[in-house]
């Protein structure tokens, strides 16, 4: 039985169907259907484009903004951390009996009770302090945002009240009402910030 | 436990019971050559196929000849691969200007996505090209799966008393009957909830912080689609289904899930369908359910109660959100990497590195048992094998030769179905003892204490499983486990193939023997426990050491609030 015929055909004529004519067919129609999802979410600001609304973005340090998860993304050229590189998403990986992981969790605490007036640990929640399996996550829990209004309004001078309301208006109900949980996605959130300190 | 993960846990178990039988009964109709709805698109595109290549529909091979075209044809796979990544420079579809890729990777990634285990060495994003990626990897995720599905599907009519079939027609079938108009369907569903599809290049953002950020994009949809519903694994991106980008919210997680699940527990029920023996195909989905209960409790509780080192720091919350996403919540979490270690799918919505000790227990048995209704076809042919031992026992037992759907049991079964429950341990355990023996294998240990053996054995378990996740931290690039990894993946996926198409072979030219009052019967629910027990039992044996030395060890470390 000769086997070059079937064999090379048959992976010949399926990377046509599969490899080549599936793809474009799916870009095509997806193109077509819903664009703006397909193009990847995109969020534009006065016509400038400034993020994706599925990934998350590096806020830390800037004290005027909510801050998002930490992140463990590196620089792919330099191999330093560089928070929310979308180019190179990644966890940390680290154990948990690594001491470096308590020692990192420690160090982001003391920094949100160093800049946070009147915050205390007990306030604040795990994802927070603990990094994404990303590090593009997009979300904060909501009681992730609300410790943070007291640094932002002392930073920003705009009322407690005024970025209750916004925290509040940022909530993301889980998905048909029951999977997964209720958050707040730091950009749409900050991008209300942003519109209300600049108009 | 919260309200979102109970219905969680219950929309997806109670998908996966209503599908199970009807994905079943088609997957047997269509192997079986029976009409099905989808004959009126597709049957002239296969018989133009058929026809170039030369064989007939209704043809038959030998299991030699069935196994002889089936590696062919996954050599030519991964010749071909090889070579595009090699040549990614030169070929279209590459708007980020990425060049080749270097030769040792490319060897590693050709031969991990052509066995379907799609272990990763790199990170898709900064390192393939969109034409490597949907015309090269995401082709590979079509074919492979489909020839692991073909191989379940030979065995299966050998099992039935039918001839063994045509390896070409079944690769082509489980192709275009099975994985493409799922996977299209799928694909719209996930651009739905954000997932990129589309040949523009990475956008360049200016952050509101004054800062830029260049967001990959790509055709991810087609991409996740297949990578899940063949059970590959291998991430458009370097965090997988972790990156918002291919897995946007909660409910592109569960269509994921459904996705990995879907085409396993159908494998199940077909088998019962083509054999006419239900009863035992829903024995068999019992206990691979069972064990698949026990992982999802054992991966779900230790991170909802937290690690007790970090909760006595006391912040609000207690569950382990280290390599966790929000999005998903822990619920989602849990049942996707259950169901992705189980259906030996490989892809993670989260860092399985930094899992609790015993929850990564969990990922461990499934990667053990390789069974807990596993990859498409394969997971079928390894929880026949553990049939075919417990029957053994059972006869050594109450000293009767044993028989399975009417055939005797012989010293040729026995020693195959050993050869390949036995092989798998082998790899693993060797692999281990053979990294932690070598300065080059100790090199790419991350994590220091017993959860840095526990990343060897994850690796080497992972390849041999051919689940392809990982503990991303073990230094998977290094040449020693690039290279290592690539041969325990090889050996572990085709030999116990072979092996099992062998039974089938010899199982089928045996004669028929009718039952009898003394005929032992497994469709039982007496039958199931004995399998689970056996199972349970073959598998502590074997791998109970090297876990004490790795998670449990963590353990009882991590209980004493021990650092490393």
């Amino acid at each position: 039985m000769s086997l070059l015929r079937p064999v090379v055909g048959v992976t010949v004529l399926l990377w046509l169907l599969l490899g080549l004519a599936y793809p474009l067919a799916m870009v095509g129609v997806s193109q077509a259907v819903l664009p703006w999802q397909a193009n990847g979410s995109p969020v534009y600001l006065h016509g400038r484009l400034i993020g994706s609304a599925h990934v998350g973005q590096n806020f830390k340090p800037n004290p005027l903004y909510f801050w998002g998860r930490p992140s463990a993304t590196l620089s792919v050229s330099t191999g330093k951390p560089k928070p929310y590189n979308a180019l190179a998403s990644s966890p940390s990986n680290l154990g948990p009996t690594n001491a470096e992981l308590i020692a990192h969790i420690k160090r982001r605490i003391a920094v949100l009770l160093k800049q946070t007036p009147g915050l205390r640990v007990n306030q604040i929640p795990a994802d927070l302090v603990e990094s994404s399996g990303s590090g593009l996550d997009p979300d904060i829990s909501v009681q992730a945002a609300l410790i943070q209004i007291p640094r932002v309004a002392r930073n920003t001078h705009l009322s407690a009240q005024f970025l209750h309301r916004l925290v509040e208006a940022s909530v993301l109900a889980p998905d048909w009402g029951m999977f997964g949980v209720a958050r707040v996605n730091v950009l749409a959130l900050n991008l209300r910030l942003y519109q209300a300190l600049h108009g | 436990m919260s309200i979102s993960t109970m219905l969680t846990w219950t929309v997806v178990l109670a998908a996966f019971l209503l599908l199970i039988k009807p994905m079943g009964n088609y997957i047997a109709k269509v192997f079986t050559f029976q009409p099905t709805i989808l004959d009126k698109p597709f049957t002239a595109l296969e018989n133009g196929i058929f026809r170039v290549i030369g064989v007939s529909r209704a043809s038959n091979m030998t299991a030699r000849q069935y196994g002889v075209a089936l590696l062919a044809t996954n050599l030519l796979f991964a010749v071909l691969g090889y070579a595009a990544l090699r040549l990614q420079g030169a070929l279209p579809f590459n708007p980020q200007h990425l060049g080749a890729v270097n030769p040792q990777l490319a060897f590693n990634t050709a031969a991990s996505f052509a066995t379907n285990t799609n272990w990763q060495a790199y990170s898709g994003e900064n390192t393939m090209s969109y034409f490597s990626q949907f015309g090269v990897l995401s082709y590979l995720q079509f074919v492979t799966p489909a020839t692991g599905g073909a191989a379940g599907i030979a065995f299966v009519r050998a099992m039935s008393g039918r001839k063994l079939g045509n390896f070409f027609v079944d690769l082509t079938l489980m192709c275009t009957r099975l994985l493409l108009p799922l996977a299209v369907i799928v694909t719209l569903i996930l651009v739905g909830q954000g997932v990129p599809e589309t040949l523009g290049g990475y956008l360049h953002a200016h952050t509101l912080a004054g800062q830029t950020q260049t967001i990959p994009r790509g055709p991810i949809a087609s991409w996740e689609s297949i990578e899940h519903l063949g059970q590959n694994g291998g991430g458009y991106t370097n965090a997988n289904s972790a990156n918002p980008l291919e897995n946007p919210s909660a409910l592109s997680n569960i269509v994921e899930i459904l996705s990995m699940g879907l085409l396993p527990v159908g494998f199940f029920y077909a088998f019962g369908a083509m054999t006419g023996k239900r009863r035992l195909a829903w024995t068999l989905t019992s206990v691979a359910g069972g064990f698949f209960l026990i992982m999802l409790a054992l991966t779900y509780f230790p991170e909802a109660a937290g690690n007790p080192i970090i909760n006595s720091l006391g912040l609000a919350t207690h569950g382990n959100m280290v390599g966790k996403e929000l999005r998903f919540g822990m619920g989602g979490t849990s049942m996707f990497e259950t169901s992705t270690m189980a259906f030996t799918t490989g892809s993670v919505a989260s860092a399985h590195d930094s899992f609790l000790p015993l929850s990564s227990l969990s990922f461990f048995i499934g990667m053990f048992l390789n069974m807990v209704f596993g990859g498409k076809g394969v997971g079928l042919l390894n929880m026949l094998m553990f049939v075919i031992i417990t029957i053994f026992l059972m006869g050594l037992m109450v000293g009767r030769t044993p028989e399975f759907l009417g055939k005797k049991i012989e010293t040729k079964e026995v020693t195959l179905a050993s050869i390949a429950f036995l092989l798998h341990p082998f790899l693993i355990l060797v692999g281990t003892a053979l990294a932690v023996y070598t300065p080059a294998g100790m090199q790419g240990v991350f994590n220091p204490g017993p959860h840095g053996l526990s990343e060897i054995i994850y690796g080497f378990a992972s390849g041999a499983a051919n689940n392809g996740s990982a503990f991303g931290g073990l230094g998977a690039a290094l040449p020693f486990y690039e290279i290592a990894i690539g041969i325990v993946t090889i050996i572990g996926r085709y030999a116990s193939i072979m092996a099992m198409l062998l039974i089938g072979q010899s199982l089928l030219a045996k004669k028929s023997l009718p039952e009898t009052s003394g005929t032992m019967h497994t469709d039982t629910p007496l039958f199931g426990g004995i399998l689970f027990g056996s199972i349970i039992v073959l598998n502590a044996l074997t791998f109970f050491p090297i876990m004490a030395l790795g998670p449990i060890a963590e353990q009882y470390l991590m209980l004493a609030h021990h650092l490393f």
